[in-house]
């Protein structure tokens, strides 16, 4: 549905973004990560046809977006990051100005107004100035006049940010609902909901994509690893790291925090072994007590430390 | 062009539903009413032509006012990139916002009607030289606007975007009068310039074309100007 070929942008000097290629299919939703500045934001605003590249090409339902502006924008709903609406209109006068720019007929606005008031609950604020609305309430109208047209595709940016947590996954549902059908690109940089809400996810660094892939694939490409966390009293670090290093699959321990009396470790495992029951023969004969003992796989969060954090 | 209605529309009721629109207006009509009427009598003519002839000088400052608001105010929120990713053309948005702050002038001018009518009523006025000036001022207030237009298209900052305006406008209705220590062939080229040379012709009664021609070429310019300052941003 979406090609984005060499997708480049610099801003005088600066490279935001070098060179993305990307691929997204009908239907999917796709999550766009990155620490601040990987150029989230400006990978978005080309793919709306709001900047333009310095070089590469987005193709969207086989149409250039340079050489088409207008049609691709008919097609797709747009919500910037922290939802720039102008202040000083109402509410429903806003939500009426989009439908009229959207060319919805006369007929079917209201209803249309009243459907997304539902849907995004904001029934209780039609009435009300943008500029006294709540972040949350405000994100929601974005999120309302991104969906007027009932878009093929909609992007949006970091549409969570700001809000408080029932707000997130009152929103996080509402994306879910009309991600069923609808093609949606959303850029976050918090990861637990790239994993709750987007089938695919691509991260970025310094305007480089360092991965691309479902969640789990992204996990197993990440390479075989456990960790097993280990909190003891009454252990020194020198001798929990002798005893633990025999055993076969251990790659490595580690000295998380150590006091007088307690010692918090991570062990480090191959994903294929599970070591459990070898640790615990080891420790069951020494006078340690264990106070906390819990395997971890690799989460999504240490993927993305580790790819993003490896060029800086 | 459907979508610059729809712009245009938005436009237009936007200024009144903020204050600035009715403090222009009630320092537009306090000044101009002071200054027409404090030597009306002491001239006792029935005619308008001091309240034309202070206009462009008063326009200067007044519709930089109302357009500086205009693109300014979006590029500093944020709002005109949720324009953009709208299906309107950079065209539909510099004829939509034109036509609401031109629209918006020409409210402005309709109380004065009451200067001819109460002149009208107190001795013989020649309604000619009436109505060339109000054409006029709706020729002036157009190329004006167009230059604040595209002053505001420049920068984020409001008050930037006022001052600018306001430079390039008084510029434009004192050219003439400034440069009075230049050679006199010179001097003709600027005059010819000049807002000021053009409106008092018009509003004179005379309507010629080279006058409409200028103002007409000064909106377009100012127009073009804004539409490429709104093109460079994108």
């Amino acid at each position: 549905m979406i090609q984005v070929e060499n997708l480049t942008k610099y801003y005088s000097d600066l490279c935001a973004v070098a060179q993305i290629n990307m691929e997204i299919q009908k239907g999917e939703i796709l999550g766009l990560l990155g620490p601040n500045g990987a150029g989230k934001t400006t990978t978005l605003r080309m793919l709306t046809g709001f900047l333009r590249p310095s070089s590469g090409s987005v193709n969207i339902l086989n149409q250039n977006i340079e050489e088409h502006p207008l049609e691709i924008k008919k097609i797709l709903g747009y919500l910037p990051e922290s939802a720039p609406l102008y202040h000083d209109m109402l509410v429903y006068d806003y939500l009426n100005y989009v439908a009229d720019i959207r060319g919805i007929e006369k007929g079917r606005k209201l209803d249309r107004i009243r459907q997304l008031a539902d849907l995004c609950g904001i029934n209780e604020v039609m009435h009300q100035p943008i500029n006294e609305l709540s972040k949350g309430y405000k994100q929601r109208v974005g999120l309302a006049h991104a969906m007027m047209n009932d878009p093929e595709i909609l992007v949006l940016d970091e549409p969570t940010s700001g809000l408080d947590p029932n707000q997130i996954v009152e929103i996080r549902q509402i994306i879910k609902q009309i991600g069923k059908e609808k093609t949606i690109i959303l850029s976050t940089h918090i990861l637990s909901e790239a994993e709750a809400t987007c089938d695919r996810v691509v991260i970025i660094n310094r305007g480089k994509i360092v991965a691309d892939g479902s969640t789990d694939s992204l996990k197993e490409m990440a390479g075989d690893k456990k960790f097993i966390h280990l909190t003891l009293l009454n252990a020194d670090f020198k001798s929990v790291d002798t005893k633990l290093s025999n055993i076969e699959g251990i790659t490595g321990v580690r000295r998380i925090a150590e006091t007088d009396t307690q010692l918090d470790v991570c062990v480090d495992c191959r994903s294929s072994f599970d070591l459990r029951a070898a640790i615990y023969q080891e420790i069951k004969p020494t006078d340690w007590v264990v106070l906390d003992f819990h395997q971890k796989t690799q989460t999504l969060e240490t993927i993305f430390r580790e790819l993003t954090m490896e060029s800086a | 062009m459907r979508q610059a209605v729809h712009i245009f529309k938005k436009e237009f009721k936007s200024y009144f539903v903020s204050p600035i629109a009715y403090i222009v207006i009630a320092i537009f009509l306090l000044v101009t009413g002071w200054f027409f009427f404090a030597t009306f009598f002491l001239v006792g003519q029935a005619n308008l032509r001091n309240f034309f002839s202070m206009l462009p000088v008063i326009f200067s400052f007044v519709i930089p006012a109302i357009t500086m608001r205009l693109v300014s105010e979006e590029l500093n929120i944020g709002s005109y990139e949720i324009l953009l990713t709208m299906p309107v053309t950079v065209t539909d948005v510099v004829v939509g916002k034109f036509l609401a702050a031109l629209a918006f002038v020409v409210a402005l001018l309709i109380p004065t009607f009451a200067y001819p009518v109460t002149v009208a009523a107190l001795g013989q006025l020649d309604w000619g030289p009436v109505v060339g000036g109000y054409t006029g001022a709706v020729l002036l207030g157009a190329a004006f606007t167009a230059v604040g237009l595209f002053a505001s298209a420049l920068t984020r900052n409001q008050i930037i975007a006022f001052i600018v305006a306001m430079a390039v406008c008084f510029i434009l209705t004192l050219i003439d009068k400034m440069l009075f220590f230049l050679p006199r062939s010179l001097l003709g080229i600027l005059t010819y310039l000049g807002a000021d040379f053009h409106f008092q012709n018009i509003s004179k009664g005379i309507i010629d074309s080279r006058d409409i021609v200028y103002f007409l070429s000064v909106c377009f310019l100012g127009l073009y100007a804004a539409y490429l300052a709104l093109r460079a941003k994108y």
